[in-house]
């Protein structure tokens, strides 16, 4: 765990820089955005106390949106996140239940069920934000369809960033 | 109170979730120009909303006293408009006689039963003669012209409606007041045809048909409807108009039956010079 914070701490300035230095400068045809850094919550430990994981929810959400000028926008969508994973993690849980100190990621539970779950918490994720974005339901289909197109661009984003800290993980 | 803590620890993702999103959302009314507008504006959406919901219920109730209300004040209104009234151009003015006081007479009444798939299509209102109503009697809406009362009961009558091949009405183009005569050819309740307008007319497409005023049926004026097409019949020398009835008469509820009290009296006259 405790060898595991420093990972996590670096894990999360990296992710952050790219978001905020790149993707954020990133508009592809006018409206789909990569949103990187909720890969951090998707890779907490599993057994995090939920305080702690909604308060890293609200935190890395709220840092986002300080840079955004969007106050309370990604920080909502966020914590939405971190209300959801516990589920998603307890419905994709394997037979015997998670091990002790087991992370959701592809190295520990392998790709398949890494996909799964990142595609159920990115959409998730994506469409409670678009629909808090433009504050309405009118247009509800064009905000699923702007949801989908970003979530596809934040997975896309989220498998080229866990191929260059793969190697890394693989060994533990 | 112990149990209450034992409910919120045992379901502490709900209410942590609850707690973080109630300041999220906090924040992002209380900093966001476009989300604070929306839900401020919403709010006073929905409050408005439930408004309108219980007042298209409550409406219902009044829509038939509304109606009626409504047809009888424009029957007061045509009563009262100052081209009804007799008094400019007569000096031995009569005023122990209302019923000469005025050019015409409007009475409101209801369709209980309406055709407009047949040849030869009636109305029936519920007003008779008890009401005032007797044959040869005109009957108009505010959208335009209906018919000519045929026959009245005691408590009904029944109209010609425009839409019945034998009928013929006087009618004139608003522009020029080149008058002919209007008649249905049976086929679409939406239009009829206007016969023995001039070659030498002025005509357009979109201009107004209106009653002529010739026929001591109708007041003149009286919207009939718009032409919306128009041949030259060569040979004759005269238009054939068709025109777009300006009232629907697939929905006639409340109409207005139209009294001219000097008919007789024209007629009487008329026949003097036709009998020469």
């Amino acid at each position: 765990m405790i060898d595991n914070l420093g990972r996590y701490i670096l894990g999360f300035i990296s992710i952050f820089l790219v978001q905020v230095l790149i993707l954020n400068n990133l508009n592809l045809g006018g409206f789909i955005n990569p949103w990187l850094y909720v890969l951090f919550i998707l890779i907490l430990p599993v057994e995090i106390p939920n305080w702690l994981l909604m308060l890293i929810g609200f935190t890395t959400g709220l840092l986002i949106d300080i840079f955004l000028n969007s106050i309370g926008l990604h920080a909502s969508a966020t914590v939405f996140l971190a209300f959801i994973r516990p589920m998603l993690l307890r419905s994709f849980a394997p037979r015997d239940g998670y091990e002790k100190g087991s992370l959701p990621l592809p190295s520990h539970f392998g790709f398949s069920w890494f996909f799964k779950y990142a595609i159920l918490a990115v959409m998730a994720h994506h469409l409670f934000l678009h629909i808090v974005e433009v504050f309405t339901f009118d247009n509800i289909f064009s905000t699923i369809w702007k949801s989908i197109l970003s979530s596809l661009a934040t997975l896309l984003t989220i498998f080229i960033a866990l191929l260059f800290t793969g190697s890394n993980k693989q060994r533990n | 109170m112990r149990n209450i803590i034992r409910f919120i620890l045992r379901h502490n993702l709900v209410f942590l979730f609850l707690l973080f999103e109630t300041v999220s959302f906090s924040l992002l009314i209380s900093y966001n120009h476009h989300h604070n507008q929306t839900f401020i504006n919403s709010s006073g959406r929905f409050a408005a909303g439930i408004m309108k919901i219980s007042g298209t219920f409550t409406e219902y109730f009044s829509l038939k006293t509304a109606n009626e209300e409504l047809s009888r004040e424009n029957a007061l209104l045509r009563t009262q408009l100052p081209g009804n009234f007799l008094v400019e151009d007569s000096f031995s003015f009569d005023y122990s006689n209302p019923d000469l006081g005025v050019n015409y007479i409007y009475r409101p009444a209801k369709v209980i039963n309406n055709t407009v798939n047949k040849f030869h299509n009636y109305l029936t209102l519920n007003k008779g003669s008890k009401h005032g109503i007797e044959p040869g009697m005109g009957v108009i809406t505010a959208r335009g012209l209906v018919g000519v009362v045929r026959h009245s009961s005691a408590n009904y009558s029944s109209v010609m409606s425009l839409l019945n091949t034998q009928l013929k009405v006087s009618a004139s183009l608003r522009e020029s007041n080149h008058f002919g005569s209007l008649e249905w050819d049976g086929r679409s309740p939406q239009y009829v045809y206007l016969h023995e307008i001039p070659s030498h007319a002025p005509l357009t497409i979109g201009d107004a048909v209106v009653t002529s005023g010739y026929s001591s049926i109708f007041p003149p004026n009286i919207l009939i409807g718009i032409i919306e097409d128009y041949e030259l019949n060569e040979g004759e020398g005269f238009y054939e108009i068709k025109v777009k009835l300006s009232t629907d008469f697939t929905n006639l509820s409340y109409v207005e039956v139209v009294e001219v009290p000097a008919k007789d009296e024209v007629h009487e006259l008329e026949k003097l010079t036709s009998d020469d």
